[in-house]
């Protein structure tokens, strides 16, 4: 567990580094010269159109009526904008407010559950001086090593001795097995980094460490919970086999369940494609927004997170 | 130093111990023990030793499914490593546009393998999906083309694409970074030399940035052997479990066909496995540095 320097960054994107990288030398302040610099720009326009167009067809394909969803050569955009599909969706199955709420409910209790273990472990192990520290650091990380794919079996039948198969909870615990180890890494990173005086002038003070925790570290570990926050919430909101194996009684699905099994139920036994798209868009937006609202602290936790 | 014995770290660390215990290290080691027993579920397990494990080597579907996945993985990494590091070198100027483009090519990243997968399932299916609408269209084909589940190679290139558009940002950010944080005077003295922008990258920017460029290897790697959703969602297996990979056919074994014992002992030796390229990429890593 060696660890790489990043260079500062000077803005608040984690990417403005004071460094322009290799293309920086090909002219003076300005990155490139003249027509190679257009040359280029055209090609990140092009990149972004092909990274947005399935994005785009698929919210357009949501919109459309039944029937021209379900034409024969089909349209790239509707010919008129309808709300069909998102009302069959949330008509569908136990309703789709019920497995939203279950998609919400399953990302809360993890993120809940990951910071409960993550912030204390990580105060505990960048702060004290605990006998064999580094061989229970990378004992937490075991996760790392063992992919939570190979565990789901005997996972399972812990769960099912203990009820908690087709249980929210259950899966929680699931998302925050797979999220530990990340999370706690950016935890302790945080935790060592904050200058040793201020901990120092509390203890003086006689405060215990408890209350040096909540006084003085936790307004400095905020960008860490946000980081932490939003990576198990993704994770969460998205994840599949686990739910898969966990989760069989309808009322209790999560949302990506919910879309796997639109694909092959409809009335007629065919896809009802206007709806999966739906389905596919209402999973997408919340991701979508808290990663454009809190880009800097993604992109923050990917690379100290990633870069270990 | 008063307050601050060895006990009271201890006492932090501890729930978080106690839950790795609960749930990671306790379900690893009975995995173990149910991989050497014949169970399933109904009736009680009994022992039989490494009987799983040379169950596995006989099966012709495990190895099926394990040379399918390394076909997989074979493929998508050169594609997100070198399509990764050309975004990022178009990227890596902090330019409005640049990032901007940034933004966009990290966008699919943060949705859902299984919304993802679910969306390329519509873009790729025959008669209702845009792909070959837009083949059509434009005059390369005439008539639909089957891309799922029918034929096993064709399948395979059809995820491809979709965990290409999918995951390129992924690299891409962990590129940039590296890229921006190469010394500029190491540059301009190349420049000084004569090197033009490619000598640059071959001879500065991909030497001084392998420990990333190995760091995402692996990452793409144990992520590629360990793929599931996209395969489930957009091929079921199919044609005839040709397109089943390995975590695909431990659940088959563990879940459906409820053979426990079976499913942990393919369990285990996945997890030998992706241990294996842990271990490659630490001594790998361990050697860039020095």
């Amino acid at each position: 567990m060696t660890q790489v320097s990043l260079p500062q960054s000077v803005g608040t994107d984690p990417l403005d580094f004071e460094t322009k990288g290799v293309g920086a030398a090909e002219g003076g302040g300005r990155f490139w010269s003249g027509r190679t610099r257009y040359l280029l720009g055209a090609v990140s326009i092009v990149m972004c159109l092909v990274m947005l167009t399935p994005i785009v067809l698929s919210v357009a394909a949501s919109l459309k009526t039944t029937q021209e969803a379900a034409a024969v050569p089909p349209t790239y955009f509707p010919s008129e904008l309808s709300q069909d599909n998102y009302r069959k969706l949330w008509d569908y199955g136990s309703g789709l407010p019920r497995y939203l709420a279950n998609s919400v409910i399953t990302a809360a209790l993890t993120i809940a559950m990951t910071l409960i273990l993550t912030v204390p472990a990580g105060y505990g192990l960048a702060r004290f001086p605990i006998p064999g520290k580094e061989v229970i650091f990378v004992f937490l990380l075991l996760a790392l090593i063992i992919p939570y794919q190979a565990l789901l079996t005997p996972v399972f039948l812990m769960f099912s001795t203990l009820g908690l198969t087709n249980s929210l909870f259950g899966l929680a615990i699931v998302h925050t097995m797979i999220q530990l180890p990340f999370s706690l890494y950016i935890m302790r990173n945080a935790f060592e980094a904050v200058p040793r005086e201020l901990e120092e002038a509390a203890l003086v003070d006689g405060a215990s460490s408890w209350q040096v925790l909540r006084r003085v570290f936790m307004p400095n570990m905020v960008p860490a919970v946000i980081t932490v926050t939003l990576f198990a919430f993704v994770m969460s909101w998205n994840e599949f086999l686990g739910a898969l194996v966990m989760l069989t009684r309808d009322t209790s699905l999560t949302l990506p369940l919910v879309l796997a099994a639109t694909r092959s139920v409809t009335s007629l036994g065919s896809t009802d494609w206007g709806m999966l798209q739906a389905g596919v868009t209402v999973a997408i937006i919340p991701c979508v927004l808290v990663y454009l609202l809190l880009q800097r602290y993604y992109v923050s936790g990917l690379l100290t997170g990633a870069v270990k | 130093m008063t307050n601050r014995s060895k006990l009271t770290g201890f006492w932090y660390v501890l729930p978080a111990l106690a839950f790795v215990v609960t749930f990671t290290a306790w379900p690893f080691v009975q995995m173990v023990w149910i991989s050497l027993n014949d169970w399933s579920l109904i009736t009680p397990p009994t022992f039989v030793g490494l009987q799983n494990y040379l169950d596995a080597f006989a099966d012709s579907q495990f190895w099926v499914s394990l040379r399918f996945t390394l076909k997989y993985t074979l493929y998508l990494t050169p594609i997100l490593m070198i399509g990764g590091y050309l975004v990022a070198l178009l990227v890596t100027p902090n330019s409005g546009l640049s990032r901007f483009t940034r933004t966009v090519v990290f966008i699919p990243v943060v949705i859902g393998l299984g919304a993802s997968s679910l969306l390329w399932y519509w873009l790729f299916s025959p008669n209702y999906g845009l792909v070959n609408k837009f083949l059509i269209d434009l005059g390369i084909i005439d008539t639909p083309i089957l891309w799922l589940g029918v034929d096993a190679e064709l399948s395979l290139w059809a995820v491809i694409a979709s965990i290409t558009w999918k995951v390129l940002g992924f690299g891409m950010i962990l590129f940039v970074a590296a890229i921006q944080a190469v010394p500029h005077e190491i540059n301009e003295a190349a420049m000084v030399d004569g090197a033009g922008f490619w000598q640059r990258v071959r001879k500065v920017t991909l030497p001084l940035t392998r420990r990333t460029i190995l760091l995402v290897t692996l990452v793409s790697v144990i992520g590629s052997l360990l793929a599931f959703d996209q395969f489930y969602i957009m091929t079921a297996g199919q044609p005839r479990n040709l397109t089943a990979t390995s975590v695909f056919y431990v659940f088959l074994n563990s879940f459906p066909y409820l053979k426990l014992g079976y499913g942990a002992a393919l369990s285990m030796l996945l997890a030998l496995i992706i241990l294996g390229f842990t271990v490659i990429q630490m001594i790998l890593t361990r050697r860039a540095d020095t």
